[in-house]
């Protein structure tokens, strides 16, 4: 690991200025994935800003009916709470197929959003990954794609997000807080804030140097039956080859969303109308224009098995 | 307040013996900064660690430290600490063999820096029990043959206490039927919850055991 100047921040703005004064710095809080990349020197920063002590820890109630997740709120606090298991139950889900319980009592609610891809590539300091080093190319195109993107992938970029947890956030279109350093805060809505690879896949999303997200805004519940339904290599701790979000409505209708098959969370709203047809309709629409490899075809029919056990159980009891 | 110094003080060192005492108080080995000019012997001058003071509790005993921001919780056990029941497996997160129990806690020590604990309060493996006074999770890990090369108990160890305390505490799994009920005391239950902590010789069903033996002892299910 290289080696780094470390700071402890006291309000979400000081630390927001920290970032920016200090060119090539990171946020810290959970730390379990930055720092296996620092390890890793696959992430070097020079400083860092440790955000631990902003008190940005607590669910708090919406006047709206949803709910404020601080940054800070840990994964398995952020399962736990029994507003989130009542009414955004594919959260909770989606928080308990992740990682171990160890990783989920650090990981917290902003870091898992920003967590980097687990493609081999990106990790293996040897190969080319213009993730890791803008520029140097794709190693993983023409190489073991077996877990990566079958859509919205680029020539530059075929890796996938990590996330369970990201997907479900989608699923309930939340809003993410931040503040920037001269102390403006903003609202980015979750389906602006992730970006596609282009040409560009070391940019992941939407904030700005030094921005820090503060909090993760629920909107009101959306009721119906909620599903998070993860294939795996193995049936725990493990990452996603293919994962569903879904919440369906007794009338059949309802929101899906794709963890494992794209750059971000991948979630087609225009796909949903579908929904009360059946799985190969929506899957037609939400992998539309997929161009896979022979590593990954079988993705597409596994989106669409997911989805048709999903519906199936739906409509039972 | 204990100095770091005072770690000589810790059981293990007692085995150790007086080799490991330059060791105990963390002494960064000040480099004289880049070459000077014209310095062609070093081609890469290492700069100096850059360093944090921490304090924290460890088993109940207090530590006041000066450590490189490099160091994880593991490397400041069992390095700075001399505690090395805490075991480096994968050092990535992967495997559980580092599981410690911070402020009530289990978390991979391998993945969180030291200097991130300031005032936290750390139970390791040498911290539930001691020879001749076993924690009831080590005592039952001894009589299920919870284990074979012994590697992994430790952090195996400290995530079965850590995850009775989680289904007392009503949090739910992935394999929880109903989200909003109290998760059930069950094996499916205990394989999930302990699924962080990987066993390369295959121990997991005595590990199960011993885990049901105890939370049954306490009447948790």
């Amino acid at each position: 690991m290289k080696a780094f100047t470390y700071q402890r921040a006291r309000t979400p703005a000081e630390a927001a200025a920290a970032a920016l004064q200090h060119p090539g710095s990171r946020f810290i809080a959970g730390g379990t994935n930055l720092l296996d990349l620092m390890k890793l020197e696959i992430e070097t920063p020079p400083h860092l800003v440790d955000v631990n002590g902003l008190g940005l820890d607590r669910i708090e109630p919406l006047p709206d009916g949803g709910l404020r997740v601080g940054a800070l709120v840990r994964n398995t606090d952020l399962a736990a709470d029994m507003r989130v298991r009542r009414d955004y139950a594919v959260l909770s889900r989606a928080l308990l197929a992740g990682a171990s319980p160890q990783l989920r009592n650090k990981a917290t609610t902003a870091g898992n959003l920003l967590q980097r891809t687990r493609c081999p590539y990106f990790y293996d300091t040897n190969m080319a990954c213009n993730k890791r080093k803008p520029g140097s190319g794709c190693s993983a195109i023409g190489g073991y794609t077996r877990q990566l993107a079958i859509v919205g992938h680029s020539d530059a970029c075929i890796a996938t997000h990590p996330s369970d947890m990201a997907v479900a956030m989608q699923l309930l279109d939340v809003g993410i807080e931040t503040v920037n350093p001269n102390g403006a805060t903003r609202t980015i809505p979750i389906a602006d804030f992730y970006r596609l690879p282009g040409s560009t896949p070391h940019i992941e999303n939407t904030l700005a140097p030094g921005e820090l997200i503060t909090a993760v805004t629920l909107p009101k519940p959306l009721g119906g039956k909620h599903f998070y339904r993860k294939v795996r290599d193995r049936s725990s701790y493990a990452f996603a080859l293919v994962s569903v979000a879904a919440v369906v409505q007794p009338d059949g209708s309802g929101r899906v969303a794709l963890g494992g098959v794209a750059h971000r969370p991948w979630r087609v709203p225009a796909a949903e109308g579908a929904m009360p047809k059946g799985a190969q309709a929506v899957t037609d629409g939400l992998l539309a224009g997929t161009r896979v490899t022979s590593d990954n075809a079988y993705k597409v029919p596994l989106v669409q098995r997911t989805l048709a056990s999903v519906l199936a159980d739906a409509r039972q009891a | 307040m204990i100095d770091s110094s005072d770690i000589n003080h810790t059981r293990r060192n007692v085995l150790i013996g007086g080799a490991l005492s330059a060791t105990a108080t963390v002494l960064p080995a000040m480099a004289q900064g880049p070459s000077p000019d014209g310095g062609h012997a070093a081609p890469a001058t290492t700069p100096p660690p850059v360093t944090t003071k921490v304090a924290l509790r460890v088993n109940g005993q207090r530590y006041e430290m000066d450590l490189d921001t490099r160091t994880t919780v593991l490397d400041m056990l069992r390095e700075h600490m001399r505690l090395t029941g805490t075991k480096k497996g994968c050092d990535q997160g992967q495997c559980g063999a580092c599981t410690v129990i911070v402020d009530g806690r289990r978390i991979n020590s391998c993945l969180s820096l030291a200097v991130m604990h300031e005032g936290a309060d750390i139970t390791t493996i040498e911290g539930l029990g001691a020879p001749g006074k076993l924690h009831p999770m080590q005592a039952a890990f001894v009589k299920h043959d919870g284990y074979q090369c012994g590697y992994c108990t430790p952090g195996q160890i400290c995530s079965s206490v850590a995850a009775l305390d989680e289904l007392k505490r009503g949090i739910p799994s992935h394999v929880s039927a109903d989200l909003t009920a109290q998760p059930l005391l069950s094996p499916t239950e205990l394989r999930e919850r302990m699924s962080g902590n990987i066993c390369r010789c295959g121990a997991y069903s005595n590990i199960i055991d011993a885990i049901t033996e105890v939370a049954g002892v306490k009447g948790a299910a």
